[in-house]
């Protein structure tokens, strides 16, 4: 206690202030250098027409004129929206089910562990698996359909069912993740709040319903933003499953500024997009943030 | 509680576990179907596509895969004549993997004791800069730091000539993540609040210096974070696919999701070899379940873990 109001009553102690100087300065080397800088510099890329073979040349707010008309742009918002859309409902829904499911049925650790296998493995492997199994021709998924007597899925290949597909796909790889992680929110519910709720008649459904739900909403919220964030920046299963086809039908925001930087070698423009995707996220994150009221529970 | 009441009950607990076994089953059978082609000989993959067992079963996609058989065997046997260097790519991930873990966390981890525990001018502002980082995606600083990356590579190429040696090369891909990540930053300081500094105290009054007090009685009572944040970097990083392919793509660093990608692309495009590609696949999930089996419990519980703290 003595030492603490001594080292307040002073000013900065030289000694430590070095010493804090030297445990930070590794992070502030990459901070500053993969982060902050970054940051900046790729709002001054975004000012510029450059295919990295020559000079940088200016050119004002050209690429952010030519983003609002840029059709492939609106179309890559769309088909972003429309993924988000089947993604995250679906994915947080199920996981809700499970969650619940295993708090009811079994507290297993080994059940818990299966669930989050698929998880595990790199995207790139498990839209591998699922190219596979969703081929048109040869793929399990096909041949047991048309055996029952149905007409194909394109899946991958067909423009109207392409998006899903990758959907699917994402949602079997997060879902046991996302159930884990509201799992352990459920943990937190004091159980004295079922045996209440049963005491007055409620049903499973009810204190469903009425206590677990409204007591989830800050894990919920975490659960939705992190979630959503990931999901607007897909790009891995597209890169391995669609390249971005058919007919444009997968050309996620991730992946348009992937092709025009690296394909294209159109930086300036890549950025641009970019630029416009951070503040897309950031504005998604304060509405959603708000409307789920993260920081309280209802009780 | 009467009959009829626990019979409903029954019949509940009944239906969630005939869901939670076709959930199961819809996570797991994947993986046996990976298996099942890896392990069906090319030429019969046409036939019997429902079969739950291999057709025609052999071992030959894992030797053709790791190129233990010449290239005409190969095409004979369907494939495309492509192999993967399985074994190298499996070590470039895990130098990959490795590097970024350590330095990572160290650094990470001196940076939050710092942030914690120590007074310095500028504490807080640098400190909420830090966390706002976490705000910003991804994609938005890969271009200007794959401009930046390339730099210097060129710039170390023209002075020292190492242009395309292992070292720089592995160099350029880990660098980005080797110094710090704002997340772990943010995870340890948090644990470090919440550690009880009366211990450091004495030790304070007993004479240890800083680095003293951080090493020898802040470290140890901190492991169990600190490990998970080191399986949670592992993972993300065996993971990572963008950035390593696109300055990665050179054989001698590239890794195994990158190649596998590659791997695919290759194929032509009306008949790929999907035994050929199942074996791939199954070898490079193989590794990721034996770690799993191994730390299992450690990463369950450092995702509820982190999750909530």
């Amino acid at each position: 206690m003595a030492s603490r109001t001594s080292v307040r009553s002073s000013n900065w102690n030289r000694r430590e202030t070095i010493v804090a100087f030297l445990f930070l300065l590794p992070s502030l080397i990459g901070f500053t250098a993969f982060f902050a800088v970054p940051a900046v510099r790729g709002f001054f890329i975004s000012l510029t027409d450059w295919n990295l073979l020559s000079d940088p040349e200016p050119v004002g707010l050209a690429n952010y004129q030519r983003l609002v008309q840029d059709r492939d742009f609106r179309n890559s918002l769309v088909v972003t929206l429309r993924y988000v859309l089947w993604n995250i409902p679906l994915q947080t829904s199920i996981a809700v089910v499970i969650a619940v499911m295993m708090d009811r049925l079994t507290k297993s650790m080994f059940l818990r562990g299966l669930l989050l296998i698929p998880w595990l493995m790199p995207n790139v492997i498990v839209a591998m698996l699922w190219l596979w199994l969703m081929d048109p021709g040869l793929g399990l998924l096909n041949s047991v359909w048309v055996g029952m007597g149905f007409e194909k899925w394109g899946f991958f290949g067909n423009p109207n069912q392409a998006i899903q597909s990758i959907a699917v796909v994402n949602i079997w790889r997060h879902v046991g993740y996302t159930a884990l992680l509201i799992f352990a929110g459920i943990q937190t519910i004091p159980h004295s709040l079922y045996e209440a709720a049963s005491i007055d008649g409620a049903t499973e459904w009810r204190s469903f319903w009425y206590v677990t739900i409204p007591l989830l909403r800050p894990v919920l919220a975490f659960v939705l933003v992190t979630s959503l964030i990931g999901s607007f920046q897909i790009f891995d299963t597209v890169a391995v499953t669609t390249e971005g086809g058919p007919i444009s039908s997968t050309e996620v925001l991730n992946w348009l500024i992937f092709e025009r930087a690296f394909v294209r070698l159109d930086m300036g423009y890549a950025t641009t997009v970019a630029n416009a995707l951070f503040v897309i996220l950031v504005g998604v994150s304060l509405i959603q943030l708000r409307l789920l009221r993260a920081d309280e529970s209802d009780y | 509680m009467s009959p009829i009441n626990t019979n409903k009950i029954n019949f509940g607990r009944i239906a969630m576990w005939v869901l939670m076994i076709i959930i199961l089953f819809i996570t797991l059978f994947p993986f046996w179907w990976v298996l099942r082609t890896a392990l069906t000989t090319q030429g019969m993959i046409f036939e019997n596509t429902t079969s739950l067992l291999p057709v025609g079963f052999t071992w030959d996609n894992f030797r053709r895969v790791l190129g233990l058989v010449s290239t005409s065997e190969g095409l004979a046997a369907g494939g495309s004549g492509q192999s993967i260097n399985f074994f190298r790519f499996m070590m470039n991930s895990i130098v990959f993997s490795s590097i970024i873990t350590v330095a990572q966390v160290s650094f990470s981890t001196m940076a939050a004791y710092a942030f914690a525990r120590l007074r310095f001018p500028g504490r807080e502002p640098l400190f909420l800069l830090y966390v706002s980082a976490l705000m910003v995606p991804g994609i938005v600083t890969l271009i200007p730091n794959f401009v930046l990356i390339r730099g210097i590579g060129t710039f170390l190429d023209d002075t020292f000539g190492i242009g395309g040696s292992y070292g720089l090369l592995m160099g350029q891909m880990v660098a980005p993540y080797f110094f710090m990540t704002p997340f772990a930053v943010f995870f340890l300081r948090q644990f470090f609040l919440g550690l009880n500094r009366e211990v450091e105290e004495a030790a304070r009054i007993d004479g240890a210096g800083y680095w003293r007090v951080f090493w020898n009685v802040a470290l140890p009572m901190s492991r169990p974070p600190i490990v998970t944040l080191g399986i949670i970097t592992f993972i993300q990083s065996w993971n990572e696919y963008l950035w390593p392919l696109i300055v990665g793509r050179d054989e001698s660093v590239r890794v195994l999701t990158v190649a596998l990608n590659i791997f695919r692309s290759q194929q032509p495009s009306g008949v790929p070899d999907w035994s050929g590609l199942m074996a791939g696949t199954a070898l490079a999930i193989i590794p990721v379940l034996i770690v799993y089996l191994i730390v299992g419990r450690q990463v369950i519980d450092s995702i509820q873990f982190t999750g909530f703290k």
